[in-house]
């Protein structure tokens, strides 16, 4: 800092005004947020981090300090731990069926010469749709247990028994009512992503195949296609997966009172939400997903360099 | 010779198109058809009687459309569902606003605004992407609850404003905002806070818009927050109404899916007259979820 009676003191003047507008605005622009994100996203957590090792039912403010044990009871009570395997089912379906459909869609609307718009439109139509009001769609209409479900009375015209498809977890028919709702409402969101993608391949380089004998259909998609989408691919998967890791309205809606089918999300809600209101071990089941989850981006940064993400993303939004 | 030859390749080539468009034109179609199909089970059962819905003589379409069923949804006691459709336009509203508010303008400060420890701030930013909300709705409760905002506007939509993925894509947007019209303006005497509003918004406005359709769906059709927040009757939402009818002891169907019908309303009108941005929206935000 340089003092009033320096001989550089109106260069330095002008230094410190230059400087204290911005920082002034730089404040008055990023101030409400940050303070909405300190008391809506870190004071939470701090706060629940806390919780997790005191015995808290009922109450936001315990006094018994229990150290690990919540984490302890969550770990092994079975409940919880059940929940992060019916999340790993539910993800190794849902995440290739949808990656997979999706950019069939993709493929599919993007070879149409007639009617592009429509068809586009139409897929991406059920993105508008809540996981409520589908969820209520497939259980009361589609996938009713009754004879007269429109799934069962189709399945009649060709002689097959009633099924209970959500009453009866032996064979476990719910998971086929629980992957359709969502492949229906996510697919056309990441067929919109595949097809931006797909546009964005040069031309050349299936010209350059052409010439150099390539067939069109399988050899064009599996050497230009596929790897030209990895990007979008890799992007579309975590996406997923970081999606799968959140469900919670369809199977609240689809399995009530259910014991089989609960997500990580339904079991802490019953946890902390439930008669118990054990806020607690409530507490220490996020704790653990947040480590969960924080371990997966992580890892996925490594792998996809979180850095040149950006770039490449700054590079297309600034077009 | 060559001509001939070339012709003939021509023509085995548009046939096998032809064929092959015909494939692909019947392939899109039935896959269509089946995204329809639950669409048009809304609307027909929320017009239909409860015996036309379950009953044994299945009809494609009810000859005689039950108009009443929208009055006697307005008018059941069990669910409000009229104060559900209130609450959620006024939820759904003042979240797109507010987070429109309050993310853009830090993302313009991040981006735009010199300050020596920007990058710092940056992080604990990027670090809250780390952990998506859902997954700590436990503690945001017990926030919430302690403030008094249960079963509250505020605790409907306060909590949910600072998204730090909104936050993010702003910042990006920005990055790529032509320096020179702010520039301009700055000659012209503005402040940053003047510049923004007069030069920086106005010329944003499609990626405003896009982001305003994104985040009003989302808050639409968001279900685990305002159930946990709705421990009261008056304060649900219409996805809390819905799936309040779903669990109910007595079932009717005629209601549930007029309700459901009447939910998805005003997102078919998103859809139809604001496609453009909300696909311009998924395209932007989607890259990076």
């Amino acid at each position: 800092m340089s003092t009033p009676t320096s001989p550089r003191g109106a260069p330095g003047i002008r230094r410190v005004r230059g400087v204290r507008g911005p920082t002034l605005h730089f404040w008055l622009f990023t101030g409400p947020f940050l303070v909405g994100l300190v008391i809506f996203v870190y004071v939470p957590i701090v706060w629940s981090a806390w919780l997790s090792f005191f015995e808290a039912r009922s109450t936001v403010t315990p006094s018994e300090f229990v150290g690990w044990d919540n984490y302890v009871q969550m770990l092994t009570s079975g409940g919880f731990v059940k929940s992060l395997g019916t999340f790993t089912v539910f993800a190794a379906i849902v995440v290739p069926v949808t990656w997979a459909f999706s950019l069939a869609l993709a493929l599919m609307v993007n070879r149409l010469r007639f009617m592009r718009a429509f068809f586009r439109s139409v897929f991406f139509l059920p993105t508008a749709c809540s996981f409520v009001a589908a969820s209520l769609i497939w259980k009361m209409s589609i996938f009713s247990g009754v004879r007269f479900g429109l799934m069962n009375t189709v399945l009649g015209w060709f002689g097959v028994d009633t099924i209970a498809w959500l009453a009866d977890p032996h064979p476990p028919w719910y998971w086929l009512v629980i992957v359709t709702v969502r492949l229906w409402l996510q697919s056309g969101f990441f067929m919109i992503l595949f097809l931006a993608a797909l546009q964005n391949i040069p031309r050349e380089l299936y010209e350059a195949a052409a010439i150099d004998g390539a067939k069109s259909g399988w050899q064009t998609f599996r050497y230009i296609t596929l790897p030209q989408l990895r990007a979008t691919s890799t992007a579309v998967v975590l996406l997923l997966l970081i999606a799968a890791y959140q469900a919670f309205d369809e199977f609240f809606n689809l399995l009530p009172k259910a014991t089989w089918g609960q997500p990580p999300l339904v079991d802490l809600y019953y946890t902390a939400l439930g008669e118990n209101q054990d806020y607690g071990r409530g507490s220490a089941g996020a704790m653990i997903l947040t480590a969960l989850i924080c371990a997966v981006t992580l890892l996925q940064g490594k792998i996809m360099g979180f850095g040149r993400g950006d770039e490449e993303y700054t590079a297309k939004g600034g077009k | 010779m060559s001509r001939v030859h070339l012709s003939d390749e021509g023509r085995v080539r548009a046939r096998q198109r032809a064929s092959g468009s015909a494939g692909l034109y019947l392939a899109v179609g039935v896959c269509a058809l089946l995204f329809l199909v639950p669409f048009y089970l809304i609307v027909r059962n929320a017009l239909s009687t409860d015996a036309e819905i379950t009953g044994e003589n299945w009809q494609f379409f009810p000859t005689d459309l039950q108009w009443g069923n929208v009055t006697e949804l307005f008018g059941d006691e069990t669910v409000p569902f009229g104060r559900a459709l209130w609450n959620s336009t006024v939820v759904g509203v003042a979240h797109t606003i507010g987070t429109l508010f309050v993310c853009s303008l830090a993302g313009y400060g991040l981006a735009r605004i010199p300050y020596r420890h920007a990058n710092k701030v940056f992080y604990v930013v990027l670090v809250t992407l780390m952990v998506p909300t859902a997954v700590t709705f436990v503690p945001s409760f017990v926030l919430v609850s302690s403030l008094g905002w249960v079963s509250s506007f505020q605790g409907l939509i306060v909590p949910g404003l600072f998204s730090g993925f909104t936050c993010f894509l702003f910042r990006q947007y920005f990055l790529g905002f032509p320096r020179e019209l702010e520039e301009a303006a700055r000659v012209d005497g503005l402040s940053y806070w003047g510049s923004y509003w007069r030069v920086v918004v106005p010329n944003s406005l499609n990626f405003f818009a896009a982001i305003a359709t994104i985040t009003f769906i989302s808050g639409w059709n968001a279900f685990l927050w305002p159930l946990v927040i709705g421990q009261d009757q008056e304060a649900w939402t219409v996805q809390v109404a819905l799936s309040a009818y779903m669990t109910n002891q007595t079932v009717n169907f005629h209601l549930i899916f007029m309700a459901t019908a009447v939910s998805l309303l005003p997102l078919l009108f998103v859809f139809l007259f604001l496609q453009r941005w909300l696909v311009q929206g998924i395209a932007q935000t989607g890259i990076k979820g």
